[in-house]
């Protein structure tokens, strides 16, 4: 794909990379649903942090004026991207720092690894990162003869294990620790053959092989929590300390960032690292945050570079019910409180943006008709704890909806025979729209109780509806509806002071 | 004051015991009930499953038959379907492009309360036993229900009515704010996520030792209880109107077994 800029680009231009579902949720969430470890782990996992979060969100007296706050700027930023995005870019290339604009995930990994391969190296060690994730770097670099190592002590598990993430925040979540132990004797050279798996002699073993890589390392990518327009900085929030090692040893340092993670000024970071660490791992400050502006001279890395990375943000910008998904700061809350991520973990999203705001996110960012991400908005139940969950108060429900009549529509005329969910949906809105149709089909009411036979309740359904049917009875209708029984049978209040007895009359069997 | 009755297309045809239910109560308050008799659904099976255009004239029929100035406030037994009525129906109008629809929407759905909202905030009841004569002397959990509790912040209106119910030997439900895997037709698109969320919901209600679980709405209430019949449990459902509307004289008849609590339930 050419580099070279040939006029403004047609919109929308949708994301490539790990972005898709390859097989329907439905599908995918039946299989994760059989792995019983997976459960079992996930449902420890998102439990505790869950209530984690509750305990050091409610210290805050201001915690909702703290959302009310992210959420504005957030809103500000989408609304004025492109100037904002120029005053960076001026900062930081002012800085010594060099500014690549990638449009999608084949872009963002030529100039990654041509930059790599420039410095003639064929290793990078590299910070946790999402958009890398995304664009499917480390595959690509390995293509290229390049190899990537994951320094963050999840990340490197799934890594060494080559699997994939399935958390955001903890991308081994699906693992407990005597599999870690299993996969660090297989993959990593070196190992002690006595390693246990007390979770302190891991993470002994890690830094052993990691410390090695750090010290050798001259180039490292990473990604970018935030980027301040007013200044050039980039900003790196972690637990472990391994990406401030990243940040600082090596020469050469190449950031790769989502154009949406811009804020307008350094004032602005106060109210995120207010929210983020309490929303993602619970805490009320993480252990290392990393902020750099430019090049010093003597100190830290020398070549400093930003790919900035559209891959269907501008497509997702352009939907204005659904831009607010790229408010997202990564956190996880919403994954952590989903009934339905908890149940069937971050494989069966497909895409790196697993749970809610991956059901919301994805599809936005590659358009709903991309192989199987419009089965994604359909992924939830609406139960709202996403959206309470929230830091900058993305309504993950409504945009849910949204897509979900954006899928609907999308479909409309394509099909040569309506499937049963269009066909019933069709029919219930004649039979919902007037009160007079539901009420001459309600009186069908005793055939309904004909169907459920002596033991009052329907167990078979056919068709779409015999998902209902598989877990669940349906019990045997009434013999008259409400709306009969009012027209028929209501005289008002009596003097008693109230029709009781009657409420159940004809009811029952 | 005159309150227009919003059954509910589930309620009406499949539970019509719950609106009558909240007729008694509200009747026993003095009040005068009217039914709307154009009235069928709020729409919202539609809205969520992505159906727009089909739920347009869903939506433009409540509001028709809403709109009158011939009562007060409207009722509804159902956070979700009042939510809908609020949230919904401006909001598809709008998506739509019908700006008219959308304000006569705003104005019914300004007008419009879930039963537990108009009974606390409205109507003063803080005591069920002594204001509404209400007697129900069963071991019974609660569950509150996804859209009550985040759309329209219900808080603990529902509960505190319960629980000031004379007889009544009301057991917390642990972990209450997880969702019971209903979601509309998500029970029927993703029923394997959909039954794992009911499993977990089921098995805390049973944990509880009740012989009943009370809600405030009626979907909920037909999915956790074909969930419980399923699984062969004598655990039934029942709305929370029922549970207000029983007295010593008339008390509310449940289908099937259910223990009375010792000692309290002399019939």
């Amino acid at each position: 794909m050419s580099q070279t800029f040939l006029g403004m680009p047609l919109l929308p231009v949708f994301g490539t990379g790990n972005l898709h579902a390859s097989e329907s949720f439905p599908k995918a969430a039946h299989r994760e649903l059989g792995n019983a470890q997976l459960r079992a782990n996930l449902g420890h996992a998102t439990h505790t942090i869950r209530d984690k979060r509750l305990q050091v969100v409610s210290e805050l007296p201001d915690w909702e004026q703290l959302r009310d706050a992210g959420s504005a700027i957030k809103e500000s930023v989408m609304a004025r991207l492109p100037e904002l995005l120029e005053q960076f870019e001026k900062n930081f290339t002012a800085r010594g720092g060099v500014i690549h604009w990638a449009r999608d995930a084949d872009e963002a990994n030529e100039i990654v690894a041509g930059l790599i391969r420039e410095t003639g190296e064929t290793e990078a060690v590299k910070v946790k990162s999402m958009a890398t994730q995304e664009i499917g770097l480390n595959e690509y670099l390995e293509e290229q003869g390049i190899t990537a190592l994951e320094t963050d002590l999840a990340e490197l598990i799934v890594q060494l294990d080559h699997d994939k993430p399935s958390h955001i925040l903890v991308p081994a979540i699906h693992k407990n620790r005597s599999q870690v132990r299993d996969i660090f004797l297989r993959e990593m050279p070196g190992a002690d053959p006595a390693l246990t798996d007390d979770p302190a002699k891991l993470a002994a073993a890690a830094r052993t092989h990691l410390r090695r890589k750090f010290l050798t390392a001259k180039v490292a990518v990473s990604g970018a929590n935030f980027a301040l327009a007013d200044s050039g900085t980039l900003a790196v929030v972690e637990s472990e300390g391994n990406g401030r090692m990243c940040l600082t040893l090596p020469e050469s340092l190449i950031t790769v960032m989502g154009i949406e993670k811009l804020l307008p000024t350094w004032q602005d970071l106060e109210v995120f690292m207010q929210l983020l660490p309490r929303s993602s791992t619970g805490e009320r400050m993480n252990p290392y945050t990393s902020l750099w502006t430019g090049v010093t001279e003597g100190d830290g890395p020398q070549n400093m570079h930003l790919v900035l990375l559209d891959n269907g943000r501008s497509a997702a910008l352009a939907d204005e019910m659904g831009r607010s998904a790229l408010h997202c700061i990564r956190c996880s809350a919403c994954m952590n409180v989903c009934p339905v991520y908890e149940r069937t973990g971050g494989h069966a999203y497909g895409s790196t943006y697993p749970g809610p705001i991956g059901a919301i996110l994805s599809p936005l960012m590659t358009g709903i008709q991309a192989e199987e991400n419009n089965s994604l908005p359909y992924a939830s139940s609406l139960c709202g704890a996403c959206y309470d969950a929230c830091p900058v108060k993305i309504n993950i429900p409504d945009i849910l909806v949204h897509l979900r009549g954006v899928d609907v529509d999308s479909k409309r005329g394509k099909k040569k025979i309506p499937t049963q969910m269009d066909a019933g949906m069709k029919a219930a809105s004649w039979a919902l729209s007037s009160g007079k149709r539901l009420g001459l089909l309600e009186k069908g009411l005793p055939l309904g109780r004909l169907a459920a036979g002596p033991d009052k309740k329907i167990t078979k359904l056919p068709g779409i509806a015999a998902g209902w049917t598989q877990s669940r009875d349906i019990p045997a209708p009434p013999p008259q509806s409400f709306r009969t029984w009012w027209a028929k049978e209501h005289r008002g209040p009596d003097a008693d002071g109230g029709p009781m007895p009657s409420h159940n009359k004809g009811d029952q069997p | 004051m005159k309150i227009a009755l919003f059954a509910t297309c589930i309620v009406d045809a499949m539970y019509p015991a719950t609106a009558k239910a909240t007729v008694a109560i509200l009747e026993r308050l003095g009040h005068e009930v009217v039914f709307p008799g154009g009235q069928a659904c709020c729409g919202q099976m539609h809205v969520n499953s992505g159906y727009f255009k089909e739920a347009v004239p869903v939506i433009a029929n409540h509001v028709a038959a809403f709109e009158s100035d011939d009562y007060d406030v409207a009722v509804a037994p159902s956070g979700s379907c009042v939510a809908s009525v609020k949230h919904q129906h401006p909001m598809i109008a709008r998506s739509c492009g019908d700006r008219a629809l959308e304000k006569r929407a705003a104005a019914v759905g300004a007008k419009t309360y879930e039963l537990s909202e108009l009974l606390v905030d409205v109507l003063g009841i803080t005591d069920a036993g002594s204001q509404l004569g209400s007697w129900f002397p069963h071991r019974v959990t609660y569950h509150p229900s996804c859209h009550g509790m985040r759309l329209l912040r219900l808080g603990d209106r529902q509960q505190r009515l319960l629980n000031t119910v004379r007889g009544i030997d009301l057991i917390p439900l642990p972990e209450p704010d997880q969702c019971c895997g209903f979601g509309g037709t998500f029970s029927m698109k993703n029923a394997d996520v959909s039954s794992a969320m009911l499993e977990d919901k089921a098995a805390n209600i049973t944990a509880t030792g009740a012989s009943l679980c009370s809600g405030g709405d009626a979907s909920c209430l037909m999915h956790i209880g074909g969930g419980l019949s399923r699984q062969g449990s004598s655990i039934r459902t029942l709305h929370f109107a029922e549970i207000l509307a029983s007295t010593e004289q008339h008390p509310a008849q449940i289908a099937g077994e259910v223990q009375l609590l010792s000692g309290k339930a002399a019939q």
